[in-house]
C-alpha cells in the first residue's frame, strides 16, 4: 500500500496552492538536498508531464528551489525562494521535458558543485507523498519519511550482512530494504528505511567496511 | 491494517468502537506510537485549520494571480446579515471550506486534506458543524481521523490527486470523507457514516480537474463549496437511514476506472475544460503572458 499513515491524509501543514506541485515539490527537493549533503553550485529541473505544464501557476519552481535549499513544506521562505537562492550564490535551470513518462508529477533533479554530479528522480503522488524513483541511474523507491541510509557499494557478498549487522547491534529495525545494481559484480546501491535515527559512530562502522563506497544518511 | 471501507466498519462494529478509534489504533500500532503522540500530531493539524478558516473568514485575502480571494468572506458576512435560503450551517461550512482554499491560493498555511486544492472541504464543514454540536476538542480531533480513515481506503484503493484521477479524486474523496466523519460526530453508527461517504463520492463521480491557467483557483475554490455542501446533504440522508445501493467500496472503484480514462487534457493539466474556455485562457494569457510568474 502506497499511504500508511492517517497523516499522509490529513497533511502535511503547507504553503500553499498545491499538495503534488508545492509541498510535494518542495519534499522531493528537500530529499535531493539531504542526498546531495551541501547545497549544490548549481542545479537543473528537468520537468515533465504536469509538473511540466502548471509548475509556474503552482510554485512548483520556488517549491523545489526552496526544497533544495532546505526549506521544508510549511516554511514561508518558499514563497521567495529564487531570491534567497540567489542570495546563497546558488544557480539554476528549469527545462520543460516534452517525453511522456509514468508518472504525470514527475521531476528529474540534476546537481553539481565542481566535478561532483548526481541525479535523483522523483514524483509527487498526492496530498504532498512523494517517492524518491532513481538516484544516479539506480532504480529506488525511497518515501523521504523515514531516516534512511543509502549505501553505494562494490557489488560482493557479504556487504548486506555486515550493514545489516551493524544496524543489528544498535537494536536499530530495518523498516523497509532494497538492493540495486546495475551489472553484476560492478557498483550497488543499497537503501535501508529504519525507524529510529543512526548515530554517528554506526555510520561510520559501516562507512568504513569492506566493499563500501560511500553512505549517506537522511532522516525526517 | 484495514484496507477497505467493509473491513473498515466491520472493525468498528466488532470491536463495539468509533471508527476514528480504528483509525487512531492503527496508527499507534503501525508506527509504534503513543495515544498521545497521535492525538497532538492531530491537534496540531486541527490548530492549522482553524487558523486558515478564521483567517479567510475575516481578512480580504487575495491570490498572486488576482483571481481568487474574499469570496468566503463576502458569503460569511451575508449569511450572517441575511435571512438566508439554503440555511445557515450550509452556508456557513461553504463560506468557510472556500475561505480556506483561498488562503492557499494566496500560499498561506493550510493543512492538506487529503489535497491542498480540495483542503477547503473537512474544515469547512468541521467548523460549521461545530457551531451546531458544540463538541468538545478531543471530538473535533476525531472527526479529522475519521475522515482520515476513509481518505487512507481511497488513497489506497484509488487516488487522491488530480492529475491522477481528475478532481472527483480531490473534492470527491474530500467531500466523501468529511461526510463520514459528520456522521460520527452527529452520533450517527459506522456504517452510516460509510454509507454517507458512498452517497457524497457517488455524486461527484466523473468531475475533471481543469484549472484556469494551472492554477488551484478557478474552479477549486468554488469546486470546496459545492463539496462541503454535498457533504452535509449526504451526511443528513444517511442519518435519516437512507443507504447507498451501491457500497462504499465499490464507488471507489468506479472513481478509479472512471478516472484512468480520463484524457490528460482533463487532469490537472490546465489544456481541457474551463481551461480552454475563451474566458479561461484570457486569463491565463494575462496570468502569464506579461512574464509574471506567481
Amino acid at each position: 500500500m502506497q499511504f500508511r499513515s492517517v497523516f499522509d491524509i490529513i497533511g502535511p501543514i503547507m504553503v500553499g496552492p498545491s499538495s503534488s506541485h508545492t509541498a510535494g515539490a518542495a519534499r522531493i527537493g528537500l530529499v535531493a538536498r539531504q542526498l546531495f549533503q551541501e547545497q549544490p553550485a548549481f542545479v537543473q529541473f528537468h520537468l515533465y508531464g504536469s509538473f511540466a505544464k502548471t509548475h509556474q501557476g503552482h510554485g512548483t519552481d520556488e517549491a523545489l528551489l526552496g526544497g533544495v535549499l532546505g526549506f521544508d513544506t510549511s516554511d514561508q521562505r518558499l514563497r521567495t525562494a529564487p531570491d534567497y537562492a540567489a542570495e546563497a550564490g546558488m544557480k539554476w535551470e528549469f527545462i520543460e521535458e516534452n517525453e511522456v513518462v509514468l508518472h504525470p508529477n514527475t521531476v528529474k533533479i540534476v546537481m553539481t558543485t565542481g566535478s561532483k554530479t548526481m541525479e535523483v528522480t522523483g514524483i509527487s503522488v498526492g496530498g504532498g507523498k512523494v517517492e524518491i524513483k532513481e538516484l544516479n541511474g539506480f532504480d529506488l523507491n525511497l518515501s523521504g519519511n523515514h531516516p534512511a541510509l543509502l549505501i553505494v557499494h562494490e557489488d560482493r557478498y557479504g556487504v548486506i550482512a555486515e550493514a545489516a549487522a551493524a544496524l543489528a547491534e544498535r537494536q536499530i529495525n530495518i523498516g523497509h530494504m532494497q538492493v540495486s545494481r546495475k551489472e553484476q559484480g560492478k557498483e550497488a546501491l543499497m537503501v535501508i528505511e529504519v525507524d529510529h535515527n543512526i548515530d554517528a559512530e554506526t555510520l561510520q562502522k559501516i562507512e568504513a567496511a569492506d566493499h563500501v563506497l560511500q553512505v549517506t544518511k537522511i532522516h525526517e | 491494517m484495514f484496507k477497505t471501507v467493509e473491513e473498515l466498519v466491520q472493525t468498528a462494529e466488532n470491536e463495539n468502537i468509533q471508527l476514528s478509534e480504528v483509525m487512531i489504533r492503527q496508527e499507534m500500532s503501525v508506527h509504534d506510537r503513543t495515544r498521545d503522540e497521535v492525538m497532538s500530531r492531530m491537534e496540531e493539524n486541527l490548530n492549522v485549520m482553524e487558523r486558515a478558516v478564521n483567517r479567510g473568514i475575516t481578512e480580504t485575502v487575495k491570490s498572486v494571480s488576482g483571481l481568487t480571494g474574499g469570496d468566503g468572506k463576502k458569503l460569511h458576512e451575508y449569511m450572517m446579515l441575511h435571512e438566508t435560503l439554503s440555511g445557515n450551517l450550509t452556508l456557513d461550512a461553504v463560506s468557510k471550506a472556500m475561505a480556506t482554499n483561498e488562503v492557499n491560493a494566496a500560499m498561506g498555511t493550510i493543512c492538506a486534506t487529503p489535497t491542498a486544492g480540495a483542503a477547503g472541504v473537512v474544515p469547512g464543514t468541521l467548523f460549521a458543524v461545530k457551531e451546531k454540536l458544540h463538541p468538545d476538542r478531543e471530538a473535533m480531533i476525531r472527526y479529522l481521523f475519521v475522515s482520515g480513515a476513509f481518505g487512507y481506503v481511497i488513497a489506497n484503493n484509488a487516488f487522491i490527486s488530480g492529475a491522477a484521477g481528475g478532481c472527483q479524486a480531490e473534492v470527491g474523496s474530500a467531500a466523501g470523507m468529511a461526510a463520514a466523519a459528520i456522521v460520527e460526530m452527529a452520533g450517527g453508527t459506522p456504517r452510516q457514516s460509510a454509507h454517507a461517504m458512498a452517497m457524497t463520492l457517488k455524486n461527484m463521480l466523473g468531475l475533471v480537474c481543469d484549472p484556469v491557467a494551472g492554477l488551484v483557483e478557478v474552479p477549486c475554490v468554488k469546486r470546496n463549496a459545492m463539496g462541503a455542501s454535498n457533504a452535509l446533504t449526504a451526511a443528513d440522508m444517511a442519518l435519516a437511514g437512507i443507504e447507498s445501493r451501491i457500497p462504499a467500496d465499490e464507488v471507489i472503484d468506479a472513481m478509479y476506472r472512471i478516472g484512468s480514462s480520463m484524457p490528460a487534457a482533463l487532469r490537472e493539466t490546465g489544456d481541457g475544460g474551463l481551461a480552454a474556455t475563451p474566458t479561461g485562457k484570457k486569463y491565463k494569457e494575462e496570468i502569464f503572458g506579461t512574464g509574471v510568474h506567481s
